[in-house]
């Protein structure tokens, strides 16, 4: 398919529609469509193996689809590009493992983050060797790391780590935050803080969390998508989604 | 954040430059001023000698830029090396003019003997003292480049990458053997006489050619740090411990790749051509895979990811083969490999990586034992 064909065919900041992948026989995502708007959350629910990883493998160009349309802004086709042009439009992500720069100090970690030009060159001699403590100490506040800046990210806790990288993509600023199982490992006095956060970032950036913890997808209270086998199987409010015949016999057991 | 940059706060590298100006001055004058009968006299062969271990010194630093700080294991830094010693030799074969054992003015004797006419095109240029230096830093900084837009666009990493770097240098090998292609196959180039016209035996140049090697690895150390204590460092490391991590940060893995592999390249290129004057030889025994297995074990022994590190590892190593094989040529090879399983088991981090982590555990606990005397 080509740009222009599709131009603003859908007013969604991100848009699949019929996306299919196989890895040798296995159907990780079977024609799956769904769309985010701009500033909308959204969660994703679902059994291991349902493609909610594989989603975001090609939401940010890790993955090629064997099939279907991946737009951004409605226009721009995802799948032509890769993993850094497709940070660079506004895409972050967050991995299911805390993925952060371990040898490195927690403020290297958000300089490393922060928006701006990327070539080799420009990091050799740019902006980002004279970046304002300000820039670093407002995202750090934000998500609690004040005062662990000096420290190495290895010697932090995990929840530490889901923070900070939390504070990698803020530093990013971009307009999709894609986050896979952001609280993971996290005592329920960190999930509490992690709901808070979310939602927090939610009210200017377009945030998808894959998460299994149904309390703490409650406490997103946004729209909740179950996927099953690769495809959408329910969507809707929390309530509804939790009561579907469908989802009970797949995910939530009886 | 950026006073990492001003050398006056890192001791280790302030260290490393006074100790290389030291080496620069106190040995030639002590080799020049001093006469033979004094005991402080420093022999013109063991100048040479450290000089080829400060040029060692710095292939062994431009390993280190892209294994140490951006984990590409490069098992064929010796090829560069060697072509930057290449491109010096062809200068200094074109220096000894109608001096040759068949006195052709304008052909090196090997291409006499071949019964080649003219010179081939590839040396052209090189009786430029200008050209040839030029050369030194771009033949191997372009094959770099080019082998490096391959490798690194494909995303070929690791033990793959490390494979087909040694491949690449065994292959450089087997061409530079073959007589056609025109660098005096197996024997090399040799008999060199003069240097910039002058005679290359001769103390004076000896010494020259020892302070252009401390300088090269002064220069080219302050080159490596400038590069891994900005901006462009810290993403190199980024890419060496998490490198998807950092595509989807938006960084382009494959360029800060090319251009650390490429100046490194260009760095290895020209330690090897102040190398070929001070031996006397550069043949395509240069280019065996041996060469580059064995930089690697001085970067792993000095402390990958220190610079300073890597210089001093090279010298370490190298001083010991030189001592050993003298003493017992016969136990040098499975000393080297017995060294290379002691430093991965005991000293994963080499001889500065330990020591530095040593001294920042003593200075924690000295800060952590005054906090809790503070309290009352």
């Amino acid at each position: 398919m080509t740009t222009t064909h599709h131009h603003e065919l859908t007013s969604s900041l991100l848009y699949l529609d019929g996306v299919s992948v196989s890895f040798d026989g296995f159907r990780a995502l079977n024609n799956l469509s769904l769309t985010i708007g701009a500033g909308e959350m959204r969660a994703i629910i679902g059994p291991n193996g349902a493609g909610k990883t594989t989603m975001m493998d090609v939401m940010t160009g890790k993955t090629k689809p064997d099939t279907g349309d991946v737009l951004y802004d409605g226009r721009i086709d995802l799948t032509r590009l890769d993993e850094a042009s497709i940070a660079e439009l506004g895409i972050g992500r967050k991995f299911q493992k805390p993925t952060v720069f371990e040898s490195q100090s927690v403020e290297d970690n958000i300089v490393l983050s922060l928006r701006g030009a990327r070539g080799a060159f420009a990091s050799l001699w740019g902006w980002r060797n004279r970046v304002p403590q300000s820039d670093i100490e407002q995202i750090l506040e934000t998500v609690g790391l004040a005062a662990h800046r000096k420290r190495m990210a290895a010697d932090l806790s995990h929840g530490q780590k889901q923070w900070l990288e939390i504070g990698m993509l803020l530093a990013q600023d971009p307009k999709v935050l894609l986050v896979d199982e952001p609280v993971a490992g996290m005592t329920d006095h960190e999930t509490e803080q992690t709901a808070l956060l979310l939602k927090d970032i939610a009210r200017d950036h377009a945030v998808i969390v894959v998460e299994h913890d149904m309390s703490f997808v409650r406490a997103l209270a946004c729209r909740v998508i179950c996927l099953h086998e690769g495809s959408v199987l329910a969507e809707g409010h929390i309530d509804a989604v939790s009561k579907d015949d469908r989802v009970i016999e797949v995910y939530l057991g009886r | 954040m950026s006073r990492a940059l001003y050398l006056r706060h890192d001791k280790l590298g302030m260290g490393f430059l006074m100790v290389l100006c030291a080496l620069g001055v106190l040995v030639p004058v002590l080799n020049l001023a001093l006469p033979v009968t004094s005991g402080w006299h420093v022999p013109t062969y063991a100048m040479s000698l450290m000089g080829k271990y400060v040029c060692y010194a710095l292939l062994a630093v431009a390993l280190d830029l892209v294994w140490g700080f951006c984990g590409i294991l490069s098992l064929g830094h010796g090829a560069f090396f060697a072509l930057g010693g290449y491109c010096m030799g062809m200068y200094l074969m074109r220096q000894i003019g109608t001096r040759g054992v068949y006195g052709n003015p304008l052909l090196p004797d090997f291409m006499v003997f071949l019964n080649w006419k003219e010179l081939p095109l590839t040396w052209f240029g090189f009786s430029s003292f200008g050209y040839a230096m030029m050369m030194v830093i771009v033949v191997p900084g372009a094959l770099a480049f080019v082998f490096g837009w391959f490798a690194f666009r494909s995303r070929v990493t690791g033990v793959y990458l490390s494979i087909i770097t040694q491949a690449m240098t065994y292959a450089m090998m087997l061409a530079f053997f073959r007589n056609d292609m025109g660098f005096g196959g197996n024997n090399g180039l040799t008999d060199f006489k003069d240097i910039l016209g002058f005679n290359i035996q001769a103390q004076g140049t000896r010494a020259c050619l020892f302070i252009a090697s401390v300088a090269a690895l002064a220069g080219c150390y302050l080159l490596a740090r400038f590069m891994v204590h900005s901006a462009y460092g810290k993403v190199l490391i980024a890419i060496r411990d998490a490198e998807s991590r950092s595509r989807f940060l938006g960084y382009r893995v494959e360029h800060f790749k090319l251009l650390a592999f490429t100046v490194s390249a260009s760095m290895a290129g020209l330690a090897g051509a102040l190398y070929v004057p001070q031996i006397g030889i550069i043949n395509p025994s240069e280019f065996a895979p041996g060469n580059s297995i064995e930089a690697v074990i001085w970067v792993a022994v000095g402390g990958r990811g220190t610079l300073v590190g890597a210089a001093l590892g090279a010298v370490l190593v190298n001083f010991s083969k030189t001592w050993l094989t003298g003493a017992m040529p016969e136990v040098w090879l499975f000393a080297l490999g017995a060294l290379f399983i002691v430093v991965t088991l005991f000293l994963p981090k080499g001889i500065i990586g330990t020591a530095s982590e040593m001294l920042k555990n003593r200075r924690d606990r000295q800060t952590s034992g005054q906090t809790e005397e503070a309290r009352p």
